[in-house]
């Protein structure tokens, strides 16, 4: 395995403290990002490869290359950590154990893109995440990195926390925006986007937490040594998120592309219980589709090759279920949240994910009818690609994976009226 | 397929009368928020303290926009009276520049305000999918049991309330609960969770 980078504080007595961070090389890099030029920072970011690490893995440097160079206005960078995909939990580890890496990553984007405020969104339920940044900004200040004239520069960087209150949706970057602005978290129609007209109509720039963290290391290394980490295209170090039937489910890190079952195998332990074999994986959190045992051979874990399989690496949130596992009853449990945490802006999705989950239920319950995985896919069809935001997508695009490659199963139940999956714990 | 309406041309169409369609269950479109039902009678609550005002107040002064400061208002409001009534709603209303009408829009769309008062013990279980696989179901099963409450209910003395929730963002720690502002992870064995409510009586 690699040297450490995200996770290199993680475990470290008093990780969260300034005083250990900085003892262990922490705001070198926002040091030398003070007294570099914005557009050079961001051109290095761009050189570097670094892809959004929130789940649509867009390139970071030319989101920002987007902030106009000549608006009058204020410009803004949002921070996303309104980590919410089912499976998804490394950006809270991140703010928990290394703040001040967060921080040290949020201050010199912000410098990049020339915002004086950055506005992080942290989830509601992330009580802790927002306690232990809270501490961190605190101390960060009395020392000089936030705030006015850092470090005794003519740079300005104010960082307020936000508080989400549970909506899954508000993790959508322009959702996200109308709920710091005040209101009911639905997303917008784009265009146009963020860098035009972002938070306040004001240009803005959203990236998630742990695509931020990687900053400062780009800052400090160069891109040329960020390239030769991961794939190509696919550059970098990844946190990965690994959970359900596992020995050692937890956040990992490893270069972008890391093999599957290594993933499974080496980090996570491999399965639980010595009799169970390998069912399925999910590979990227609840939206992205599923893959069976014997899709698992062979995948790097990074955007493209994973698109190629028309799956996604999404947020990196690896759920893995063997053998006892009924793939209705897993289905059920996955659009059951979709079928929640729609915001019902649009018909298709907010009727779409309900009537979708309440089939699956019936199946699952033995009520089944003939014919109902054929509406199911011909909902699912009439909800992807016709609403504001992908949610509709990642709701509707997983169902279809599970029926299409659990297809007997489905219909098992609908014969059968019931699972005929013996009860295993 | 012979369910679907006759002559879409394989587009499926949405009827006005939710009942005429394939798989329907009545009552399954989820209203978000829990103030749905509760909304019919409003719980008022108290006018905020002056220290609360104030707090809100700097909360303002963060954004560019007063608006911006609805959200952390309402949190204030409901950690100093549990809940979130329509008197505090009011006042947040007056001071933030909106209508209560669309503060009570707010309101309701995120999950985590309460309308009405909670136990002083809110558990809110994880069951989704990481969760479930990891034994959520049998811990709420559990906590029903041995609370005597249905999810969604609160003890005769108002001291627990138990309902589930969807993903907490704690899967590599399943099973988990969140118990008022804290995660508990890793709750397997189940007596985790009976040593967690001793500890609270």
């Amino acid at each position: 395995m690699l040297e450490k980078l995200l996770l290199r504080n993680v475990g470290v007595p008093g990780s969260t403290s300034l005083a250990v961070y900085e003892q262990r090389g922490g705001y070198q890099s926002l040091r030398k990002a003070l007294n570099l030029p914005p557009e050079s920072i961001a051109e290095e970011v761009k050189k570097s490869g670094l892809r959004g690490r929130g789940g649509a893995g867009f390139p970071t440097g030319l989101k920002w290359s987007f902030m106009p160079k000549d608006s009058p206005k204020p410009r803004y960078l949002v921070v996303n950590a309104d980590e919410s995909e089912p499976g998804t939990f490394k950006d809270r580890l991140l703010m928990e154990a290394d703040p001040h890496l967060c921080l040290e990553g949020f201050l010199i984007s912000a410098h990049a893109i020339r915002a004086k405020k950055v506005f992080v969104y942290i989830r509601g339920e992330f009580v802790k995440s927002y306690r232990v940044l809270h501490g961190a900004i605190e101390e960060a200040r009395a020392k000089g990195y936030v705030g006015k004239r850092i470090l005794g520069t003519d740079a300005e960087i104010e960082i307020i926390l936000h508080r989400g209150a549970g909506a899954y949706i508000c993790g959508e970057e322009t959702a996200l925006m109308e709920s710091l602005e005040g209101k009911r978290g639905y997303p917008r129609l784009k265009p146009p986007f963020p860098a035009v007209s972002g938070l306040y109509g004001c240009p803005t720039t959203i990236n998630n937490v742990e695509t931020l963290a990687n900053v400062p290391f780009i800052v400090e290394r160069g891109a040329d040594w960020y390239l030769k980490i991961g794939r190509e295209k696919n550059s970098g170090p990844k946190l990965y998120c690994l959970s359900g039937h596992l020995k050692k489910p937890g956040v990992y890190e490893a270069p972008l592309g890391v093999d599957l079952m290594t993933l499974v195998n080496e980090m996570g332990g491999g399965l639980w219980r010595g009799d169970r074999k390998l069912k399925a994986i999910i590979p990227g959190g609840a939206s992205s589709p599923v893959l069976t045992a014997d899709e698992c051979r062979d995948v790097p874990m990074d955007f493209d090759s994973l698109a190629a399989r028309k799956t996604m690496l999404g947020s990196a949130g690896v759920m893995v279920l063997d053998d006892s596992v009924c793939m209705v009853r897993a289905l059920e449990r996955i659009l059951r949240f979709f079928a929640h945490e729609s915001c019902g802006q649009c018909t298709p999705c907010r009727v779409g994910s309900s009537w979708i989950h309440s089939i699956v239920k019936r199946v699952e319950a033995g009520a089944g009818q003939a014919g109902d995985c054929e509406t199911l896919l011909d909902v699912c069809d009439n909800m992807i690609g016709k609403t504001i935001c992908v949610f509709a997508d990642a709701a509707a695009l997983p169902a279809m994976s599970f029926i299409n490659k659990f297809r007997g199963e489905f219909d098992d139940h609908i014969r059968q009226r019931r699972c005929a999956l013996p009860e295993k714990a | 397929m012979s369910e679907r309406p006759a002559g879409t041309g394989g587009l499926t169409v949405f009827p006005s009368d939710p009942a005429r369609i394939p798989g329907f269950v009545q009552g399954s479109i989820a209203l978000r928020g829990p103030a749905a039902p509760e909304g019919i009678t409003p719980d008022p609550g108290r006018p905020l303290s002056a220290e609360s005002l104030m707090e809100i107040d700097r909360a303002i002064a963060n954004y560019p926009d007063r608006r911006s400061a609805l959200l952390p208002a309402l949190w204030v409001a409901q950690r100093e009276q549990g809940f979130v009534g329509t008197k505090p709603m009011e006042e947040i209303a007056g001071k933030i520049g909106v209508s209560p009408a669309f503060v009570a829009g707010v309101v309701s769309f995120y999950t985590m305000y309460h309308t009405k008062p909670v136990g002083n013990h809110l558990i809110q279980v994880c069951t989704t999918l990481s969760c479930y696989l990891r034994g959520a179901d049998r811990m709420v099963e559990h906590l029903r049991k041995k609370l005597g409450v249905e999810v969604g209910g609160t003890t005769a003395d108002g001291k627990f309330t138990l309902i589930t929730v969807e993903c907490l963002g704690s899967c590599g720690t399943a099973p988990m609960l969140q118990l008022n502002d804290d995660y508990h992870e890793n709750l397997d064995p189940i007596e985790k969770v009976d040593a967690l409510l001793a500890s609270l009586k």
